[in-house]
């Protein structure tokens, strides 16, 4: 794993000095709220419903066990003792108190975290395929070329105050388990006649007027991706929009100009760049290349967990869906759900943060990766282990069997939390999990994915969910409208809207008529919601929405 | 006809801690609704919120929220500001667990 350089601890503990500064500034009241706000959002805190959120970079989702131990110890020294995974793969803190931030600033530099760039119109955290470096699929690990673009794009002078925000996301396999087409700039990489390179997307993105990003490079050339880049965000920075905050995104660049105007444009300012491209970032990428490399994975008999497979059918189901093929057939993925049926989805409390940091330490090679799926991953583990680790994430209600069922739901805080948002979303979370848990047929239902935003900006990715449930204000009450045959991967599409909105009461046994209607309708037990839905359409999902409707027009 | 005004309180964030507070009719800030002053005159309303915004050094982002007033203190007229004045419905944070404090 990437440890951080003098270079990048002078730099943070000369940042969070600043921040220090100005926070005592702000409470002596010799700086406005005007004019701290942009300086607090640079450093990751907003001001929320009930109290101040800060918002701690996990950069590309990666965490050694010691980062996971102090991230639990902020929850309990400063918050209230537990911390919620976002779909940014950052972990965000609901409550503390603004005084407290710098000291919680300066616990993260201890073990190379911070809170830059998670807010702002900056360039973002820069996020990765969670099972990056463990992947049976995978061309190249996407974490050094995240970690390149992480250098690259903290603090560049250029591109502090852009139209808006700018997000870019990185897979090394075909299988986009990143969602790299709903980002400013996706990455994957791919190879050509032996060569490494990138195919570069851009202009995707969700909120108010969702987009597939479009391919604007088919094959990069590894050495040329930073000066690409560079152009790719210098055209955005003067062409973008800056008289609608609505209209801002590079996503709405593309659209008004145009894929092929914007491919010219990037492509002189390229020319213009890549001769004087100094290269130091080809020199540091080997370097980072070895920081990331696949640990020593140790080899030995897998026969204790074969024995528990056929022995114990709780941890078989487990392993039927919390482990992914791993690149070495002796070793799997364990994704641990932070979404128990009933919990708030992507919560950890301070002790499951602890168990989690020491089974990675003791099973994992001490890695651990945060999903944008709101879970927690080990990326390497030995079969042999697995019994031992179920476990111990039994012990503390970390072992729900549901990775990509539909209790594994992504929801934003809604308006639990935040400041923005138009209808809560956690409830509606927690109960669908809880009925479904109950109809025990999770399972029957096979692979689906709920995506709930309590607003329009779609934190909660609901345009990319197989069901996307959006929460509005509809005259002064929650409102919950319902997408149907969205999709987060490299086959990504937007769900579509299927009628009026539902409100909280009835949208939970909206999507038991949905679910119901979808096992009546698929052709076999193997054919998933998303399968059913693209063969059939949204005819008879909308019959199910709304029986009365349908039996009206008949 | 002007439209019939609805009362409002004063409403702002705590500039140290975030928690949401409320404008007393004695110039003072509460983070219990049922102390707000409750205000039932646009011109009044407009003074106050300028008393609120010239307290910086307190308050973050005050604003005039719209309030029925009742026997037991304003209530709310939309979900929001119930949120506001009640906390997170996951976990009996926040206001919720001052006001289990002072009950138990």
């Amino acid at each position: 794993m990437y440890s951080y350089t003098e270079f990048d601890t002078a730099f943070l503990a000369e940042r969070n000095a600043q921040f220090r500064a100005q926070v005592e500034r702000r409470i002596d009241g010799s700086l406005t709220e005007d004019e701290f706000k942009p300086l607090r959002l640079m450093n990751g805190v907003y001001l929320q419903l009930h109290a101040y959120m800060l918002r701690v970079a996990i950069p590309y989702g990666t965490l050694n066990g010691a980062q996971m131990r102090k991230l639990a110890d902020l929850a309990e020294r400063w918050d209230k003792g537990y911390g919620h995974f976002t779909t940014r793969q950052n972990i965000q803190y609901n409550w503390p108190k603004l005084r407290d931030i710098p000291d919680m600033l300066d616990a993260l530099a201890e073990v190379g975290l911070h809170a830059i760039q998670t807010s702002g119109n900056t360039i973002r955290n820069v996020t990765a395929d969670h099972f990056a470096g463990a992947a049976a699929d995978e061309i190249a690990d996407p974490r050094p070329v995240a970690e390149l673009i992480r250098q690259w794009s903290t603090d560049h002078p250029e591109f502090q105050f852009l139209g808006r925000k700018f997000k870019i996301a990185v897979t090394g396999s075909d299988t986009d388990r990143a969602v790299i087409k709903a980002h400013d700039i996706g990455l994957q990489i791919v190879k050509q006649d032996g060569e490494i390179g990138y195919k570069v997307l851009v202009g995707g993105g969700l909120g108010r007027t969702p987009m597939i990003g479009k391919v604007i490079r088919e094959f990069l050339p590894q050495a040329d991706l930073l000066p690409y880049l560079e152009a790719v965000l210098s055209v955005y920075n003067l062409l973008g929009r800056r008289d609608n905050k609505y209209k801002a995104r590079i996503k709405i660049t593309v659209h008004e100009h145009g894929i092929d105007d914007i491919r010219e444009r990037v492509e002189r300012i390229f020319d213009r760049l890549r001769p004087v491209w100094s290269g130091v970032d080809q020199d540091l990428l080997p370097e980072l290349e070895a920081a990331f490399a696949l640990p020593r994975l140790r080899s030995g008999s897998v026969a204790a967990y074969d024995d528990a497979y056929n022995a114990d059918p709780v941890f078989r189901s487990w392993a039927d869906t919390n482990l992914t093929a791993h690149r070495d057939p002796d070793h799997a993925i364990v994704s641990i759900s932070l979404k128990a049926h009933g919990a708030t989805p992507g919560d950890a409390s301070a002790d499951q943060m602890r168990l989690m940091a020491d089974i990675a330490e003791r099973y994992g090679y001490d890695e651990l990766r945060i999903s944008h799926e709101q879970n927690v991953v080990l990326p390497h583990v030995h079969k042999s282990n697995l019994p031992a680790i179920h476990a111990a994430l039994k012990s503390d209600g970390l072992a729900t069997a549901n990775i990509g069922l539909i209790s594994d739901i992504i929801a934003c805080p809604g308006m639990d939390y935040c400041a923005l948002a138009t209808a809560r979303s956690i409830p509606i979370a927690q109960q669908i999990a809880t009925r479904f848990d109950e109809l025990k047929i999770e399972n029957d239902i096979g692979p689906l994915k709920i995506k709930i935003s309590g607003c329009i900006n779609a934190c909660g990715h609901h345009h990319v969910g197989h069901i996307g449930i959006l929460g509005l204000d509809r005259a002064g009450v929650e409102n919950y409208q319902i997408t149907l045959g969205g999709d987060a991967t490299e086959d990504a599409a937007l769900g579509e809207r299927v009628g009026p909105g539902f409100s909280a009461d009835d949208v939970i046994p909206a999507i038991e008529r949905l679910v119901y209607a979808y096992l009546d309708l698929r052709k076999e037990s193997s054919e998933t919601f998303l399968q059913t839905y693209r063969r059939i359409g949204l005819a008879p999902f909308k019959s199910a929405l709304y029986p009365r409707a349908a039996v009206a027009a008949e | 006809m002007p439209r019939e005004f609805t009362p409002k309180v004063v409403t702002a964030s705590d500039l140290l801690e975030g928690d949401v507070i409320y404008m007393t009719a004695t110039d003072g800030w509460s983070r219990d609704l049922a102390d707000a002053e409750i205000i039932t005159d646009e011109a009044h309303s407009q003074l106050r919120l300028l008393n609120a915004e010239r307290q910086p050094d307190r308050v973050v982002g005050a604003y005039l929220a719209d309030m029925l007033p009742a026997a037991a203190g304003p209530q709310p007229t939309h979900f929001r500001e119930e949120f506001r004045r009640t906390g997170p419905s996951n976990y009996a944070h926040g206001k919720q667990e001052t006001q289990a404090g002072s009950r138990g």
